[in-house]
């Protein structure tokens, strides 16, 4: 018995321009073993978004629309609504969708668009070179807060997952992580089972996965893992926050 | 076919069915909101989709969206809510995807008043997003003129793969005026292989986007697009010339304000003045052509508009000096009488 | 040492960005960063440095984000481990 652990069809066969050890990396694995495994490649319309992964499109081995910072449930909403029988789905991060974009990824949310949201929360805004992002954590450097996050100037860091699982339109809101290879298979079947979701046309789908920058952190990649693990974490507990019983 | 007594608006949105429209995306604003309330209504009877958007914002990219997956799609607002929507058509424009946007105008600048206003000339055709682009724009006087507008408006924006806009107001919006919806044949759209629809395992991936970080292949896209504009501003040009056979003043004016002109061209005949109108009914491409015509005894220009002056530079670039240009306006939604128009020509012509 | 399951990684040295995630995942401690290869895009690739204790879990393979692992892992006769580590169904 022989088993191959290799290259999805799901992505193009390219080097990324993604820093090495950047999470992102491993998401996109994750997503687009989801779709080959589900055999919906060729049904189906990403939407990018601006960040470090807006270049996605070279990647990903699906039909691609690049969106402006924030827009992309929007987007995905104008791309199933034309095409409800495709598989829709936006892969933001924090910058693209809990800050610019919180309108549009709410209303999706309330609207129960069928389509599925990958959420990369990494801390921090990194194409642009490692700005403060609403999801920053208290104390955290970055460098439009070079002495750290002060609650008390700009807040506290904001729990998507939590928000959106209030809404009545989200069907399947999970928090994951991928600083582990137990963590990184254990997000791979959550984010297979939000593209579920959306073939079963049940709703609003958000996995938001806990990510590390470590160019932007001033960490090497592995110090990374274990600084999402140490402090993200304890803020971001990891866990399903709404999921409908009969899926 | 039997003429219909109908609103502007409501008329506006039966022709977007009449023509094709598939699925509309919208945020209600004063004082258009007749067209979402219609097309929610009888837009799913005909197969579409209606859907409200939570913004104009998040309206524009949802017709970002649908364009760029092959819909056959439109949205609507007023003068603050396109300005909202200007991020939304630089990405439309620069992505080559059609659609068509209607703008039933308002007082502004800001928040403004609900009154009637032109005061968008600027905003429709100088391209209020980033970037170099164009989006063409068909200005309707008539509420028939906007049934006929709303096809050539869909058409075109396939034809070009760009936006297109219909400039409409808020006095042509509200009115109500005598309509026929010509038999509309539903033509069979030419295949869309550049909307990205999966790929079906049969293809290389398609990949819509506005983005490139190559300067030379930017400036490529770009070529790409003016190409497009100088073809548009050759085909697609259109004007109406009303009595300018031996005017002694011409005055130009496009949308509601022309037939305001109109009257007051009338008022001014009795008393034996000959003025002429030229209006333009596209604002983007600009018709110059009628305005190299211009001949003795013409000895001046007048631009009038429900703004501070927007058509006017057109105006101005068009006529080249070559004859003084003026302007009279009124603008906060106030709406001109034919009267004082023509008291302001005869001021311009001494003859008051 | 005789196992029922072994495996082989194959590392895709140009596509290596020489992060490290695989080598504190591999739980047969077995990879490592070259002190001396640089490869196409100036990084220092990993490299197996005892590719007989490879269990074939496929850590690395889960962990690299740049797709430069590839991992067979061959279950051997007599194995009652019938299930995959990863089991995703």
């Amino acid at each position: 018995m022989l088993k191959l652990f290799t290259r999805t069809p799901g992505l193009k066969d390219r080097q990324t321009h993604y820093c090495p050890g950047c999470t992102h990396g491993i998401i996109h694995r994750l997503v687009a073993e989801a779709l080959a495994d589900l055999d919906v490649l060729g049904r189906t319309i990403g939407c990018a978004s601006v960040g470090c992964s807006i270049l996605s499109y070279n990647y990903f081995n699906v039909d691609m629309i690049e969106s402006a910072h924030g827009r992309a449930p929007a987007v995905a909403t104008g791309a199933k609504r034309v095409h409800p029988d495709k598989i829709v789905f936006t892969y933001q991060g924090d910058g693209d969708l809990a800050s610019i974009g919180t309108a549009e990824i709410v209303h999706a949310a309330h609207r129960s668009e069928n389509i599925t949201v990958i959420f990369v929360n990494n801390a921090i805004y990194g194409m642009t070179g490692g700005q403060m992002a609403p999801t920053t954590l208290v104390g955290q450097k970055t460098t439009t807060a070079p002495k750290g996050r002060d609650a008390s100037h700009c807040g506290s860091p904001l729990r998507i997952s939590e928000m959106l699982a209030a809404i009545p339109g989200a069907s399947y809101i999970a928090r994951v992580s991928v600083h582990s290879p137990t963590h990184v298979r254990q997000a791979g079947k959550k984010i297979r089972t939000a593209f579920a979701y959306q073939q079963a046309e049940k709703g609003f789908s958000m996995i938001e996965v806990l990510s590390t920058c470590p160019t932007g952190w001033g960490l090497s990649p592995v110090q990374a893992l274990g600084w999402l693990a140490e402090n993200m974490i304890p803020y971001y507990p990891l866990g399903v926050y709404k999921s409908l019983e009969d899926v | 076919m039997a003429r219909t007594l109908m609103k502007g608006n409501e008329a506006l949105a039966k022709a977007a069915i009449n023509s094709g429209c598939t699925h509309f995306f919208g945020y209600p604003i004063t004082p258009q909101n007749e067209i979402p309330e219609y097309l929610a209504r009888e837009l799913p009877k005909h197969g579409g989709v209606y859907l409200q958007a939570e913004s104009e914002l998040a309206a524009i990219h949802m017709v970002y969206g649908a364009a760029a997956t092959g819909g056959r799609v439109m949205t609507s607002s007023s003068s603050p809510g396109i300005a909202l929507m200007q991020e939304g058509l630089s990405v439309l424009a620069a992505a080559q995807l059609p659609c068509v946007v209607l703008n039933v105008q308002r007082a502004g600048p800001g928040i403004g008043g609900i009154q009637p206003g032109q005061a968008d000339y600027r905003q429709m055709t100088r391209g209020g997003g980033n970037g170099d682009y164009r989006i063409p724009s068909l200005a309707p006087a008539t509420i028939q003129e906007s049934v006929e507008m709303m096809s050539e408006a869909f058409e075109i924006a396939e034809l070009y793969r760009s936006p297109v806009f219909i400039v409409s107001d808020g006095m042509l919006g509200q009115m109500m005026e005598p309509v026929e919806f010509s038999s509309w044949k539903k033509e069979p759209l030419p295949p869309r292989t550049w909307a990205a629809v999966g790929h079906r395992n049969s293809r290389k991936p398609i990949i819509i986007k506005t983005m490139s970080l190559v300067p030379e292949i930017l400036e490529e896209n770009n070529k790409v697009l003016q190409q497009k504009y100088r073809t548009i501003e050759k085909q697609e040009c259109r004007h109406e010339l009303f009595r300018t056979d031996g005017a002694e003043i011409i005055i130009t004016s496009y949308g509601s304000t022309s037939r305001i002109v109109k009257d007051s061209i009338e008022i001014l005949a009795h008393e034996g003045i000959k003025a002429g109108l030229i209006r333009a009914k596209t604002l983007w491409p600009f018709p110059v052509q009628p305005f190299d015509q211009l001949a003795y005894p013409c000895t001046h220009v007048l631009c009038v508009e429900m703004n501070c002056g927007q058509m006017l530079d057109d105006v101005r670039l068009a006529v080249k000096e070559r004859l003084p240009v003026s302007f009279y306006g009124r603008c906060g939604g106030v709406i001109p009488t034919p009267g004082e128009i023509a008291d302001h020509v005869k001021t311009i012509l001494g003859r008051r | 040492m005789a196992r029922n399951i072994t495996g082989t990684v194959f590392i895709e040295v140009d596509r290596c960005k020489g992060c490290g995630l695989c080598t504190i995942s591999c739980p047969a401690k077995i990879l490592r960063i070259s002190e001396s290869t640089i490869n196409a895009y100036g990084y220092h690739p990993v490299f197996v440095e005892r590719p007989d204790e490879c269990t074939g879990c496929s850590n690395c393979f889960v962990m690299c984000p740049d797709l430069a692992i590839t991992v067979e892992r061959t279950s051997h006769q007599g194995a009652d481990y019938g299930q995959d580590i990863d089991e995703r169904q």
